[in-house]
């Protein structure tokens, strides 16, 4: 009986610990932050030392004013973010989130321009596809790694160079698609274009819906399904998963299909947008360089602790202070220095885990001083008394 | 008292660590040329006590003298600078040079600027000579055997001119000859006024070589006695706290049909270019335990990895319960019924970011019971969970929803085998099941074994140890160099008939029984 009085308070106890450990991730996330934002500070100051306040004012506030386009621009990064995430679930890097997303992108604009569709499916299609797109560039990677065990950064690199030169190749030499005068691609026809939120000055979508509906899909598969499971398992350890008899193999692939299919999303979000001026749409410009959403994604992901619930706040945040540092322009500070912020904030939140434990670490030892100091005691311990209850019976 | 000639005390020492007190007021004098036993259970405090001797900890509490004078030991150079000196668990040599660069490494003797080795060669050989401590000065670590490996750590010691040597556990790599040539070894250096510590839970060894013995348990110091006084019995009596019964109990056993059959296995080896199992047949029948015995690296963790499908072999054929599972996946061939308590827990056996109740349907989460159209039944894997923590009596801070990692380690392992002898099995695989387990624990899991086969279930047991072979087999298979060598009766051999086959002085043609027949 008495065993089952302690089992309880040690459930409560739990409990604690688990607020505890949540609120430590999100507490030393929020440090990443207000370090970064510091130090872009600094650099302010460094900068140009008059406007430095006004400067910051804009990168802190200036997401306010354009909440839309913060929700917009969040959109291809939130996708990208959800792939990498979701293949770190894993243990694996996609670092080809990048090429994925180019690929969907191209997916979406090829149904898009070259398909005669009804207009009430067309666009269903084009973001079909651009999803199709990505599963495409994220197999390729998932099976060199899972049947010849080469390395998935090595090859996501290498699909991210071909996945963008090849579509611009392709994209170029398509006269329906491309405008050589103005080296972008055509305009996309409104049909196709995904409806707009409505909110004025901007371009969100419901693609940004859709996002988040697949981030919270993506968390109810890695936490309720058998495929979450055997996922985690062998992102945490891969030996215990093969020795459970998981396939490891086929895991590989479907996991980096998926994440190329996030990717590949991303980018038919982010192509098949509307435009705020009328009769025109997003474009791609064929100029040879690799989707920098892709890259952005694994910043999101490490700020968003790789769960796709974190995923989408971080993904939030960082186009939030992206539109911030696109206003600081205003008083004459280039728009990379916010570059400069999330770098630096990523670099902290890197350290995430150190400080969370660190954090982790102050609370329980202050918590165990005020705390009964059985319910801390080491199981090894309980164990032994135990052990030696029973053998003074 | 105070007037005798101790060459480190360590007095009073407290060391805590959040949560834990790891060290409780320990007091531990080492005389000069005596051999010191530091006996305890894992987790009783021997390694922190080391390490503060070592510098590695700081004690809250408590003194270091050397030779009656105060000392303070920052780190490990310190330690060096009074003479201490450790032979690790694990040794710490570097494999692909030879002994004697290994053992002059950090205190190379140069001449201009380049090594000079003829003076480091002349007094390596010389020290080798003078306490018999046998070694090739040219050979190449990984081609030269685990004893011998211990020998140059030993002349590292010697070649700094330790005169504190601490021994961690050394016996546990040796067979029965080489743990009495070490001993032997261990009496000299003692003769020669080297005062020694010899760390331990083996209590045969203590008795045979120790002076004196201090024992500790959960952090606290029960005592130091002197050897000649004392009993092996009350040794554990000190250590575990309560009487332990050193034999395992068990009754005869009735071996049934054959359960499983290995026909001519061979597995490639992935350290070195020749096979790691070579040729190998042998049978389990049920209700029986069948032990494979031998060192470290002969050959048992490729042919159990075989075995369960972790790793391929390149002929031979495997055969459970009347079926051929010799290309089967893993997962088949636990549904065939192997259970598998893998001779590396933490790496195989657990995720330990995984809570225990998710660890513990570990190789059945995909069965209908506890999954439905892909979606896990939480609530009956809870169920389930609480079932096996109450029947195999599974200790965590927080039940089912512990993280594993923060289990002790006799828990880790109850919820390994808790796993595999509850899932539906014909054959118990458990390598080294009790390896780094206090006597509690490993009480327990020998129960468990002999339960096992007498609900009828065949065990292969893979173990190092031989007090666990001797006590809880059935049947013995020795393993030398990949290959069966002998096969003995545990009842009619001994100690050293078994080292002797371990080592490959000795062997038997086991093969033509299986292949006869």
């Amino acid at each position: 009986m008495q065993d089952k009085n302690d089992m309880n308070s040690k459930t409560k106890e739990k409990k604690k610990i688990n607020e505890i450990k949540g609120f430590s991730s999100f507490t030393s996330a929020l440090m990443a932050i207000v370090i970064g934002l510091l130090f872009g500070f600094i650099v302010m100051l460094l900068a140009n030392p008059n406007n430095a306040v006004a400067g910051f004012r804009y990168v802190l506030l200036g997401g306010l004013s354009r909440f839309g386009n913060v929700l917009y621009f969040a959109t291809p990064i939130l996708m990208t973010g959800l792939s990498v995430a979701f293949a770190f679930k894993m243990g694996l890097f996609n670092i080809g989130a990048s090429g994925q997303y180019t690929m969907g992108m191209f997916f979406a604009l090829y149904v898009a321009f070259m398909f005669n569709l009804p207009p009430s499916i067309h666009w269903i299609v084009a973001i079909l596809a651009g999803m199709v797109g990505g599963m495409l560039w994220g197999f390729i990677p998932g099976i060199f790694k899972s049947l010849l065990n080469v390395n998935e950064v090595i090859t996501s690199i290498m699909t991210n160079y071909i996945g963008m030169y090849l579509v611009d190749m392709l994209i170029r030499s398509n006269e329906v698609m491309y405008i050589p005068s103005m080296t972008r691609t055509n305009y996309i026809p409104q049909h196709v274009q995904i409806r707009s939120l409505g909110i004025a000055g901007s371009n969100v979508n419901f693609g940004v819906i859709f996002a988040i509906l697949i981030a919270i899909v993506l968390y109810i598969i890695l936490q309720k399904t058998t495929f979450g499971y055997e996922l985690k398992a062998t992102g945490y350890n891969k030996h215990a998963a093969e020795y459970a008899g998981m396939n490891g193999k086929r895991n590989i692939i479907l996991t980096m299909v998926i994440a190329g299919a996030l990717s590949g999303l991303g980018g038919a979000f982010a192509i098949l947008a509307p435009s705020e001026i009328a009769g025109s749409s997003m474009t791609y410009e064929p100029i040879n360089v690799i989707a920098v959403n892709g890259f952005n994604g694994i910043a999101v992901a490490l700020l968003g602790n790789s769960h796709p619930i974190g995923t989408i706040f971080s993904a939030l945040f960082i186009s939030y202070i992206q539109r911030g540092g696109t206003l600081a322009s205003l008083v004459g500070y280039k728009p990379e220095i916010i570059d400069l912020v999330i770098s630096v904030i990523i670099y902290f939140s890197a350290f995430a885990a150190i400080m969370s434990s660190a954090l982790g670490g102050f609370f329980t030892r202050r918590n165990k001083k005020e705390k009964d100091k059985s319910d801390t005691q080491p199981v090894e311990d309980i164990e032994h008394d135990i052990i030696n209850k029973e053998a003074e019976k | 008292m105070e007037n005798e000639n101790y060459i480190i005390e360590m007095l009073n020492i407290t060391k805590e660590f959040p949560g834990i007190v790891a060290n409780d007021n320990i007091t531990l004098r080492l005389r000069k040329g005596e051999i010191h036993a530091l006996l305890g259970e894992n987790g009783a405090g021997k390694s922190t006590l080391m390490s503060v001797l070592f510098g590695l900890y700081q004690p809250e509490k408590g003194e270091i003298r050397k030779n009656g004078k105060v000392v303070k030991i920052n780190n490990p150079n310190d330690a060096n600078d009074l003479g201490i000196g450790m032979v690790h668990q694990h040794f710490r040599l570097v494999e692909v040079f030879t002994v004697l660069e290994n053992i002059i490494l950090g205190v190379e003797p140069t001449k201009n600027g380049f090594l000079d080795m003829d003076e480091a060669r002349e007094k390596v050989v010389d020290l080798s000579e003078r306490y018999g401590l046998k070694v090739d000065p040219d050979a190449v670590i990984e081609d030269i055997s685990v004893g011998m490996q211990q020998r140059v750590e030993i002349l590292k010691m010697l070649y700094r001119d330790n005169e504190i040597l601490i021994f961690d556990e050394p016996t546990a790599v040796l067979t029965p000859q080489e743990i009495a040539e070490l001993l032997q070894i261990m009496r000299d250096l003692a003769k020669e006024g080297k005062s020694i510590l010899f760390i331990s839970h083996k209590l045969n060894e203590i008795m045979e070589v120790a002076d004196r013995c201090t024992v500790l348990r959960k952090g606290k110091c029960m005592g130091t006695v002197e050897i000649k006084d004392t009993t092996k019995e009350e040794l554990s009596r000190m250590m575990v706290g309560r009487e332990v019964s050193l034999k395992v109990d068990k009754k005869e056993s009735q071996p049934g049909e054959v359960v499983l059959s290995i026909r001519n296995m061979t597995v490639p080896s992935k350290i070195h270019r020749n096979n790691a199992v070579k040729d190998v047949s042998f049978d389990v029948r049920r209700g029986e335990i069948v032990c494979i015995a031998g060192i470290d690296g002969n050959g048992q963790t490729e042919l159990v990895q075989a075995l369960t499908g972790l790793e391929k072999m390149t002929s031979g054929s495997i055969n459970l319960c009347g079926k051929d599972i010799s290309k089967a996946s893993i997962r088949e061939r636990s549904v065939v019924g192997i259970s598998h308590i893998p001779e590396d827990r933490q790496k195989y056996g657990l995720v330990l970011d995984y809570t225990l109740e998710e660890n513990l349907v570990l190789q059945r989460y995909w069965q209908p019971q506890f999954q439905n159209k892909g979606f896990i039944k939480f609530d009956e894997v809870r169920k389930y969970a609480l079932r096996l923590i109450d029947k195999f009596d599974i200790r965590s801070g927080q039940g089912p929803i512990t993280v594993v990692r923060s289990m002790s380690g006799g828990n880790q392992q109850k919820a390994i085998i808790a796993r595999e002898m509850d899932k539906d099995h014909e054959l118990l695989v458990a390598v080294q099941p009790t390896r780094g387990l206090d006597v509690g624990a490993i009480e327990y899991i020998h129960r468990m074994l002999v339960e096992g086969r007498d609900s009828g279930k065949a065990v292969l047991l893979v173990s190092l140890e031989l007090d666990e072979v001797l006590n809880v087999s059935d049947r013995i298979l020795v393993m030398y160099e990949g290959e069966i060598v002998g096969e003995l009766d545990p009842k009619e051999t001994t100690d050293e008939e078994l080292g002797l086959y371990m080592s490959g002085a000795k062997r038997d043609n086991v093969k033509e029984i299986y292949n006869a027949g």
